[in-house]
């Protein structure tokens, strides 16, 4: 019987300590040091759901087991796919593996972005870097049943043009009448026509109407921590405003404590918070 | 002519709300269209700095002269964005380049006739120097986190 990774809470699976040998089915260069994976069960395809911002637990057998966020649409639910960067020890193993190599998969786990609770309203959706990905899931999912909601923004920042994340993608969401994309990068080369600046700085023309407006926040903490400032500039209140926080996570279901976050854990209670529950600790360099 | 024109442009610019009717009337009266080829240099650094811009369409990109890396753009500018504010600030020149990425219209503000104005009032000074030192501020924010290099590999 093919293994079944269908977990829609971290609490259905049946021993959430224990991987599922799952194997690569294709492996896509993103940019110089970003990947994508599109895996299956090794057993053969199973129905694999995932609320968009989950994420998996990765086991290099021999090497590590890393947290990394789904990167697919939801509504594949033949095939999941991870988008990683290679800067660790684990990851740059990973970035040795090719379609066809196995590995271990635990999750999904942790809480999801709020696409439920923001029909009706604006969405903005605000990226920086690979934090696209964790939000590429919750953009499949508003674009699926885009009638659902008003305005959706996406302001995306990138290092350089090299760097960004899905161009194809990106191209495609912007051809689109109902969604306003707008990309920028920190620096550039002359070849490159677009906007230069952080991403903050979208946020003021951007457009959407904060006081019915719902954001989703990914990218490094110092770049959610200006983003977050601007929105709030802009009048979204801070209970619309969700971000996606990361830890050191090892067991991913808050037994260990390693990503505890105040009084919370990011594997478990996270990894995106509202930031009305985190603002008195985000940012802070001791916790 | 030209302040029963740009004047209801002007009155919505968010740049521009909360001046006094006395201000903005004075403020129209410096203002005048200008259009910028794709490609054409708006300023250059060292330049006498005797205007400000605000872009109504396109896009303008500053750069600065790095003698390892070439032109560097530092960051662009696009509709509803105001640039240069070294017209309101000593020695009053050109901190870097500017030069238009696509077709760009703009108002273009005559800075040294407002610089005189604000001189003489100093409560128009103290609007336009609100409001500029929050675009400086801002901009400033931006670099440092630009400096930061956030996505980098060791961020």
């Amino acid at each position: 019987m093919a293994p079944t990774l269908e977990i829609s809470e971290p609490k259905a699976a049946a021993d959430p300590m224990l991987p599922v040998p799952c194997r690569i089915r294709r492996v896509r260069n993103e940019t110089a040091d970003t990947f994508t994976w599109e895996l299956q069960p090794a057993d053969g395809p199973a129905r694999f759901a995932f609320q968009p911002g989950q994420f998996n637990m990765l086991y290099v057998f021999g090497v590590g087991e890393v947290p990394i966020s789904i990167s697919g649409d939801p509504a594949d639910t033949q095939s999941f796919r991870h988008t990683t960067r290679a800067v660790g020890v684990v990851t740059r193993a990973m970035r040795q593996l090719r379609a066809g190599d196995v590995l271990g998969v635990r999750g999904p786990f942790g809480s999801a972005w709020p696409i439920e609770a923001a029909a009706g309203r604006d969405v903005v959706i605000v990226a920086g870097g690979i934090g696209l990905a964790p939000l590429r899931p919750a953009l499949c999912r508003l674009l699926a049943q885009r009638r659902r909601y008003g305005r959706i923004v996406l302001l995306y920042g990138a290092r350089t043009p090299q760097d960004i994340l899905f161009p194809h993608e990106l191209e495609r969401w912007r051809g689109k009448f109902d969604l306003e994309v707008q990309v920028t990068v920190d620096r550039s080369a002359d070849t490159w026509r677009g906007n230069v600046g952080v991403v903050t700085t979208l946020i003021p023309c951007a457009p959407f109407e904060p006081a019915n407006a719902v954001a989703l926040v990914c990218g490094p903490e110092v770049m959610m921590r200006y983003t977050v400032r601007e929105l709030q500039r802009r009048g979204i209140a801070a209970d619309r405003i969700h971000v996606s926080m990361e830890r050191n996570m090892k067991c991913a279901i808050g037994f260990c404590g390693h990503c505890q976050y105040g009084p919370a854990f990011i594997c478990k209670d996270g990894p995106i918070f509202p930031f009305d529950r985190v603002e008195s600790i985000f940012g802070k360099a001791e916790v | 002519m030209t302040t029963t024109t740009l004047e209801p442009i002007i009155r919505e610019q968010p740049f521009f709300s909360g001046f006094e009717d006395k201000y903005l009337k004075l403020i129209v009266s410096c203002a005048k269209n200008v259009r910028f080829d794709e490609g054409d240099l708006v300023f250059r650094e060292g330049d006498p700095a005797n205007q400000f811009y605000l872009i109504r369409e396109g896009m303008v990109a500053v750069h600065v002269m790095a003698s390892q890396k070439g032109l560097v753009t530092v960051q662009t500018v696009g509709q509803g964005d105001i640039l240069g504010w070294s017209w309101l600030f000593p020695p009053y020149r050109w901190h870097f380049d500017a030069r238009t990425v696509r077709p760009t219209r703009a108002l273009a503000f005559d800075g040294k006739c407002l610089r005189t104005k604000c001189e003489q009032d100093h409560g128009l000074g103290y609007e336009f120097l609100k409001r500029f030192t929050r675009i400086v501020v801002e901009r400033l924010e931006a670099t440092r986190l630009q400096l930061l290099d956030v996505y980098g590999a060791h961020s």
